[in-house]
């Protein structure tokens, strides 16, 4: 496997070493400090006498005589009612992944096995939807929405995140299903099984690795937009994102920045362990899928 | 694949594609084109807490007449979209017949909202994705040649950037790039000036944008390379090491050319992707200092009492024009590919 | 202006009017923005609901969602909460309905001035004010023999001997960041040197004037004195400038006080920290600030027999005396019985000097738009004071053409 590196050399190894630990840095350094920051009062983790505040937690002893509290935690998810928002996030997160994913599979199967120009039209045409700003397609759904009394609900989100995310979806699944061997359905269609069947018997039990990459990136898109969400749900509905940025207050008004905070690292924790959970599978899915472009 | 049962594969995504993506966009085209109705002004008096003045209100009564008699506002042609506030054909061809040099022009020019934006957003692609794919490359050569072991760690840690929802990201780091931040104050230290201040001026402000880009996307393009990496054939790479081939040869001869069509789709999404910038000009409030295409039609849309549809769907067309001419080059060449592939 | 200062200071008497919390049906739905006082006021509007469906969304992209809510029939609320501002897009689209039989039928408790009237329809009912004021370090004031400022030119000739004191780099705050806050400084400063926004009865801007240059030249002078950040800076950032005891002058709403006065933070600043009167500029006797209401609005693309629940359960949290003693000092609210403490000075001074409400007119959004990006090139030191509001001039009349108000 360490094709790259010869393993006798010992200087590219400690270079190589060093690199991985100083991206690493950069890359988790902000987190840590917000994940740190989060157990502190507001007066240290966003001071602007001295950052050093965040450390040493100066205000923090004051105002709760200890040095670290989980006030903002605390606060956050019960009196900022951020388990109703989570509750909210899981049901959209999981809709839409299994949607799109369903959707998908279907259309990417049928545009990789298609000969005809149709078929790279209709990715050069989804590859466009994709570039419309979101902000533009969901200020165009709000009259109708209200006007069809759907504005508001879960499953109105759901299908939106569900049709936003489908060009990628599809892009990704073409490329993964390119790499299947043609010839694995022919000789199913051969044995007189319908596309359906084919698709069913032959195709489901090997597209695991390739779904589940995309399914990784349709769950970070429900899981963190907020341009859908925040304008698209009522108060009773809304997901983690549109309760965060309402805990960062107005012009006029002040917010609670700490429950903000402290709703971040919360809500990056189940990733954490999706990703863990997932890693080799999401590794493996895109090795069979994106190498063919 | 029979067209009948490619409908029928097609027919959900498809559907669900043209409902919320493809009629919103033609309604968007066709209200680029449409401008307001004249709205009637009256004087009345309004009264407040504070006091009772004379003022002018929107006449209801003659405004929806007009409005009655064509919903959809008065046609404007491209009027919209070469307007002051977008491709200024007026105002360019007066700057050009009024400047003495050309940077005169180009800077009154620069000076006009579209052009404005035009040009950071095309500085923040032209540094960025090539930044993005080459930090992503090198960083899934380098995760490849680690322990298996203790993998799994280190990719979470290398595609946290992507995963931390971007609203809050980027207001942790707003307040860690203060001068009085622990970034900033360090910054400050390290070049040993004490008036050093990455928010106060431009060319700061857009490098400073232009890195948050490039450590948000490059977790992107190294998940997808990282893969690839999996599937390079091991026996080209070994024959090449007795060989002799350094280890860079072997980079660009065997790897480089087995994983090229990942990298032309990583670099067509984040291109995409980094054409659409906005949410770090929000979380850095870095409006003064640079504004991009996408900004304007969130301040069109947004940020004023009046919501300025037209104005936002010209600008919105626009941007999907702009993210084709730059595709323009990979999709030609996926159609090649396509050609000959099947 | 006598009944406005009765309201805010004296009102401890008067008859106490319970709302009739007997309402048998129709539905409401409130959509509010999102901060502690307009909590406050929704549940106290829901303890009247009586058989009525009662929803609210408070969100901070209120904004954004009330037109395309209010214009579907049945419009998906009832109530829009609204402030002088957001009310005008609504009025523009003729949404909202007036409410004079309603407030003669169930609105006994709330006080005349609280009623916002168009051409003498009562369009919305206000239940709160706001504004910007100086807030002042009178311990570093004192140190250095100033007395506190009452125009704008004090404020920047006690900065500089602040500055030159060697006491602060950066004396004096106000939230520039480029966009709103900006383009809400210009109006304030505008306004208090005595300017008008557009020419009489039209919509033609009328701001490329001495009036606007002299505007431009003092925002100017002030962002020279605060911390070189500041086209970055909201009234957030500039809170916790003041917290961190980097500033002795600031120009911040009266909501905002709330944390500066409160136990937490650094005891010696809090106690030195004093609410005063906006400042005059220019030699102008109204200060250069706007006042502000928030109030509730009705749907017009509602039933009657929604409208009626609607009102009767929002009139109850705008009469209620007990919502306004309990929650004193959430806002500074203009109901009756609302008793002002040290963080009301601002607004009730602002009231006495005769400040002026923000303009509200129908193309008055665009405006603010326009001065929010175009001024900052002069700020930054890159275009003439002319220069700039000829761009603001010329980027307004786009929008205003394309918006046909000209």
């Amino acid at each position: 496997m360490d094709y790259g590196l010869d393993k006798k050399s010992n200087s590219l190894k400690t270079s190589n070493t060093i690199f991985i630990v100083i991206w690493l840095l950069i890359a988790c350094f902000p987190f840590i400090w917000t994940f740190w920051g989060s157990f502190k009062v507001r007066a240290d983790f966003f001071s602007r006498a001295d950052w050093w505040y965040a450390i040493t937690a100066f205000n923090t002893l004051i105002e709760t005589g200890a040095k670290f509290t989980t006030e903002a935690y605390s606060g956050a998810w019960f009196e900022g009612e951020f388990w109703k928002a989570s509750r909210n996030t899981v049901i959209v997160t999981i809709s839409v992944v299994s949607i799109s994913l369903f959707l998908g599979t279907l259309g990417a199967y049928a545009l990789s096995r298609s000969t005809k120009n149709y078929a790279f039209w209709l990715l050069i045409i989804a590859l466009i939807f994709r570039a419309m700003p979101h902000i533009t397609l969901v200020s165009g759904y709000l009259f109708p929405f209200f006007q069809l009394q759907i504005w508001g609900i879960l499953p109105t989100t759901i299908v939106v995140l569900v049709a936003i995310n489908q060009p990628f979806t599809l892009w990704l699944l073409y490329s993964f299903f390119k790499t299947v061997p043609k010839e694995l359905d022919e000789s199913a269609l051969i044995d007189g099984c319908s596309y359906f069947q084919t698709f069913r018997h032959i195709i489901m039990p090997v597209m695991w690795p390739g779904v589940i990459t995309a399914g990784l990136f349709s769950l970070m898109l429900a899981y963190n937009d907020f341009t859908v969400t925040a304008l698209l749900l009522n108060q009773e509905n809304h997901t983690m994102v549109p309760k965060i940025q309402s805990y960062l207050g107005t012009n006029q008004h002040e917010g609670n920045l700490m429950w903000a905070v402290s709703s971040v690292v919360s809500a990056t924790a189940p990733l954490f362990i999706l990703v863990m959970f997932f890693q080799r599978q999401i590794i493996s899915g895109l090795t069979a899928g994106a190498i063919k472009g | 694949m029979p067209n009948r049962s490619f409908f029928w594969f097609f027919l959900p995504a498809g559907l669900a594609m043209i409902l919320f993506i493809g009629l919103p966009i033609i309604s968007t085209g066709i209200q680029s084109f449409y401008a307001q109705h004249d709205q009637i002004l009256v004087e009345v008096k309004k009264c407040d807490p504070f006091g009772c003045k004379v003022s002018v209100v929107v006449d209801q009564e003659a405004t929806s007449k007009i409005k009655d008699e064509k919903p959809l506002g008065k046609f404007n042609g491209f009027g919209t979209y070469i307007d002051r506030n977008h491709l200024a054909v007026d105002q360019v061809s007066e700057f050009w017949g009024e400047s003495k040099s050309i940077g005169d022009f180009i800077n009154k020019v620069g000076n006009l909202p579209f052009y404005k934006a035009l040009v950071f957003t095309l500085t923040y692609c032209v540094f960025v994705t090539p930044c993005v794919l080459l930090l992503g490359f090198i960083i899934a050569l380098s995760l490849n040649a680690i322990s298996r072991k203790i993998r799994g760690p280190l990719i979470f840690g290398t595609i946290l950037p992507m995963i931390v929802t971007p609203l809050v990201g980027s207001l942790v780091l707003f307040w860690m790039i203060d001068a009085e931040g622990i970034i900033g104050a360090n910054l400050q230290m390290l070049m040993n000036d004490p008036y050093l201040s990455l928010k106060s001026s431009k060319t700061l402000m857009w490098i400073t944008i232009i890195i948050y880009g490039v450590w948000h996307h490059s977790p992107f393009a190294f998940v997808v390379f990282y893969a690839a990496l999996q599937t390079v054939p091991q026996e080209p790479l070994e024959a090449s090491i007795i060989d002799g081939a350094s280890r860079f040869q072997r980079v660009k001869h065997i790897v480089l050319p087995h994983i090229y069509p990942v990298v032309t789709f990583v670099a067509l999404i984040s291109l995409m992707d980094n054409f659409r910038v906005f949410e770090p000009i929000i979380g850095f409030s870095a409006e003064g200092s640079a504004q991009s295409l996408s900004w304007l039609i969130y301040d069109n849309l947004v940020n004023e009492e009046v919501i300025l549809f037209g104005s936002a769907a010209a600008t919105s067309i626009m941007t999907i024009i702009g993210i084709s001419i730059i595709l323009a080059p990979v999709l030609i060449r996926t159609w090649r590919e396509f050609k000959t592939n099947r | 202006m006598k009944k406005i200062l009765i309201a805010l200071t004296f009102l401890l008497f008067g008859t106490y009017a319970s709302a009739d919390c007997n309402i048998k049906s129709g539905s409401i739905n409130i959509l509010a923005n999102d901060f502690p006082a307009l909590r406050t006021l929704v549940e106290t509007a829901s303890e009247c609901k009586g058989k009525a469906d009662f929803k609210v969304t408070h969100s901070a992209e209120h904004n954004k969602i009330a037109v395309p809510a209010l214009t579907a029939n049945p419009s998906e609320f009832s109530v829009r909460v609204a402030a002088n501002s957001s009310i005008v897009p609504l009025m523009n689209a003729d949404l909202i309905r007036p409410m004079n039989d309603l407030v003669k039928k169930y609105g006994k408790g709330i006080q005349d001035s609280q009623l916002i009237t168009i051409d003498g329809k009562v369009m919305a009912v206000a239940f709160m004010a706001n504004t910007q004021h100086l807030y002042v370090r009178t311990d570093v004031l004192k140190e250095n023999g100033i007395s506190i400022p009452k125009t704008y030119e004090e404020v920047v000739a006690a900065s500089e001997k602040i500055r030159a004191a060697g006491k602060m780099k950066y004396p004096y705050a106000a939230a520039y960041k480029a966009g709103w806050n900006l383009a809400e400084e210009f109006v304030n400063m505008y306004i208090g040197h005595g300017g008008e926004f557009f020419q009489a009865g039209s919509a033609k801007p009328n701001i490329n004037n001495a009036k606007g240059v002299a505007t431009l030249n003092m925002l100017k002078k002030l962002a020279d004195l605060s911390n070189p950040d500041y086209l970055t800076h909201d009234s957030e950032a500039i809170k916790v400038e003041w917290e961190s005891g980097n500033v002795a002058i600031m120009t911040l709403w009266a909501s905002r006080s709330g944390t500066l006065l409160d136990d937490d933070g650094d005891a010696k600043i809090t106690a030195a920290t004093k609410l005063v009167a906006p400042a005059t500029v220019g030699g102008g006797n109204i200060p250069a600030a706007t006042l502000w209401w928030d109030g509730f609005t009705l749907a017009k693309n509602r039933s009657d027999a929604d409208a009626e629940a609607s009102f009767r359960a929002m009139a109850h949290a705008a009469s209620s005396k007990e919502m306004v003693a309990k929650a004193a000092d959430q806002a500074v609210w203009l109901v009756e019985g609302f008793v002002p403490g040290p963080k009301s000075v601002g607004v009730i001074e602002a009231v006495k000097m005769g400040a002026k409400p923000y303009p509200m007119l129908p193309q008055m959004g665009l405006m603010h738009g326009a001065l929010g990006s175009e001024i900052v090139e002069f700020l930054q030191g890159n275009e003439s004071a002319e220069q700039a509001l000829k761009d603001v001039e010329a980027a307004y009349m786009t929008k205003a053409k394309e918006q046909g108000f000209l």
